[in-house]
């Protein structure tokens, strides 16, 4: 408790900024369906693209239905799925990462060139050759953002992991005898967690951008489904009325990935000094 | 460089052509994950084309044809080496050669990113440097929010309320990026403007920071230090001490925005309709038109190569260091 206030103290006015988004969009993701005044499907006006009133906060979308309640259902799967996929590519990226630096010879060979082909794809390609090859079901989704940012945080885990590995408590515990999962755990891990988190977070603002960018351009969340992304998308004819159904989402979104990446830039300037 | 080139002029060259071949290398590798991706279709790509109501006979004849009785391996070297003659097979849901549609799109997407290069690069440059100079006070802090939260802003934000502000509320541009052969040089600059704002702020953003940590990093140098205290003017610090410098870096930081661009250019020319190579790329994966599909991810990849090579090759040439 006394800690969490000094370190809050500490934190940057961009800082703090940061992490009241980021805490404020994880709190809408969880709560926001609860205290959303329509079901998601729910036509509630007659006008479309109709402007915020007191009933409707953010106006009516392009069929009628409540921006507002929208917009809180589709933070739900932006957030939710952005963190999944970020999670779980730095779960795997890291594993191997551990694999490779601890095992060396063939094995890191052979995943740091596969990974090195890998990030010489521009992620948005390779996102969208998959999306091409395997259709966009949530699940698909999922994977395909996963496979996407995995290369990226193998990269940085294992050059972590490779100055680790030197140190001599390693080659201590080696000569104790211990097994390599002991090793990558408890001896490896602790040392690269905090540029480790750092990763995760910056993975998760990629992953926000680009599933929003797929969504966007209709290859990403599909109907009925809607995260943010896809709610520009379905409105995007209100452009020429400058709608608040097509900005809001889209300003959503901005906020997420501004304040997390407001939020890591302190945090990691924060570590140096 | 000609100076610099007689005295370690020897071991430049090999080091330049080993960077082209790791890089063709690479290249080679990448074309073997797309075409892996792309085989991996579920279901059967001659029935996706022809559709639920085609007869098995139609199905199995346009299989021939499309040579997917073959073994993977036989068929990755067709296909490679049709890419390699210039010739990257037919698409089928457009009934074209691939060739021909990417030839009419190519100059259109070259002409966007030169422009939207020739916008970024200077203003970049311009930023990253002040922000540098000014590191640690009020200037560089604030340059560093704005430029900090526009690289994490979606280029769909942008774009949009470029076109709000621009082209509803101002009536000043237009909305659609329409490039006829016919139009003039200011017509068409200016259907192109919000198409290169909406790119060029997420790129600037980018390049102006990597700019600013490759000249900060040079200008903390103790050489710095001393030509300040031997009374060289300011000015003259940064443009003859320090830059030569830094040129690897920024160079390197200016190929690496660049590559940004090519993602951008994926949402941007689709909200503008820009008839450009990523907008057609989407309409591939929208069609799952897989040899246009595969066709426009070569040459995104490649091209990602070759900024990257440049920027190399480019450090190499800058810093005698990196050439033992």
């Amino acid at each position: 408790m006394n800690r969490a206030t000094i370190w809050l103290k500490r934190l940057p006015a961009a800082g703090k900024i940061g992490l009241a988004l980021v805490v404020f969009w994880m709190f809408t993701a969880v709560f926001g369906p609860l205290v959303a005044p329509h079901t998601v499907g729910q036509f509630v006006d007659r006008e479309v693209f109709d402007r915020a009133s007191g009933q409707l906060w953010l106006g009516s979308d392009y069929l009628g239905r409540d921006v507002f309640s929208r917009l809180l259902w589709g933070a739900r799967y932006t957030v939710f799925l952005a963190l999944a996929a970020a999670g779980t590519a730095v779960l795997i990226g890291t594993s191997l990462a551990l694999t490779a630096a601890i095992r060396g010879g063939w094995v890191d060979e052979i995943l740091s060139r596969t990974m090195d082909t890998m990030i010489s794809i521009p992620s948005k390609v390779l996102a969208l050759v998959m999306v091409a090859a395997f259709g966009s079901s949530l699940s698909l989704l999922l994977v395909i953002l996963t496979v996407t940012y995995v290369p990226g945080n193998f990269r940085i885990a294992r050059a972590l992991a490779m100055n680790v590995v030197a140190l001599d408590f390693v080659q201590v515990a080696r000569a104790r005898g211990e097994g390599a999962i002991h090793i990558a755990v408890r001896e490896v891990l602790p040392n690269m967690i905090h540029p480790l988190l750092t990763d995760l977070g910056l993975r998760f603002v990629f992953v926000v951008l680009m599933l929003s960018g797929l969504s966007f351009l209709g290859l990403g969340v599909q109907p009925p489904h809607a995260d943010l992304g896809s709610l520009v998308r379905e409105n995007i004819s209100g452009i020429t009325q400058g709608a608040l159904a097509i900005l809001a989402p889209a300003l959503a979104i901005a906020s997420l990935t501004v304040g997390a990446n407001l939020l890591i830039d302190s945090l990691k300037s924060g570590g140096e000094a | 460089m000609s100076g610099r080139s007689s005295s370690g002029g020897a071991g430049i060259l090999p080091l330049i052509l080993r960077r082209m071949g790791a890089a063709l290398i690479t290249l080679l590798l990448v074309s073997i994950v797309i075409f892996t991706i792309a085989s991996l279709l579920p279901g059967d790509a001659a029935q996706e084309v022809l559709g639920q109501s085609a007869t098995p006979e139609q199905v199995a004849a346009l299989r021939t044809e499309m040579g997917l009785n073959q073994p993977a391996l036989v068929r990755y070297g067709s296909w490679l080496a049709a890419i390699l003659r210039g010739d990257p097979g037919h698409s089928f849901v457009a009934n074209l050669p691939v060739s021909q549609i990417i030839s009419e799109r190519l100059p259109n997407s070259l002409l966007l990113a030169g422009l939207t290069s020739a916008v970024a690069v200077p203003i970049a440059l311009l930023i990253g440097v002040v922000a540098a100079v000014r590191r640690g006070r009020a200037t560089d802090r604030v340059l560093n929010v704005v430029t900090l939260s526009l690289v994490a802003i979606p280029e769909f934000l942008v774009a949009t309320v470029g076109v709000v502000i621009f082209s509803v509320r101002l009536l000043w541009l237009p909305s659609i990026a329409l490039v006829s052969p016919d139009a003039s040089a200011g017509e068409m600059l200016r259907s192109l403007a919000l198409p290169i704002f909406s790119l060029a702020a997420v790129v600037i953003a980018q390049m102006a920071r990597m700019t600013r940590a490759a000249v900060a990093d040079q200008l903390d140098q103790p050489y710095v230090e001393m030509a300040l205290l031997k009374g060289v003017p300011f000015p003259r610090i940064v443009l003859f001490h320090v830059m030569p410098n830094a040129v690897g870096p920024v160079v390197n930081a200016i190929a690496l925005s660049l590559s940004f661009l090519m993602g951008g250019a994926i949402i941007v020319e689709t909200i503008f309709n820009y008839p450009g190579l990523a907008s057609l790329m989407v309409n591939a994966v929208t069609s799952r038109d897989m040899p246009l599909l595969q066709a426009c991810a070569m040459i995104f990849c490649a091209a990602y190569l070759v900024l990257i090579l440049v920027a190399d090759i480019v450090a190499i040439l800058a810093n005698p260091r990196l050439r033992a």
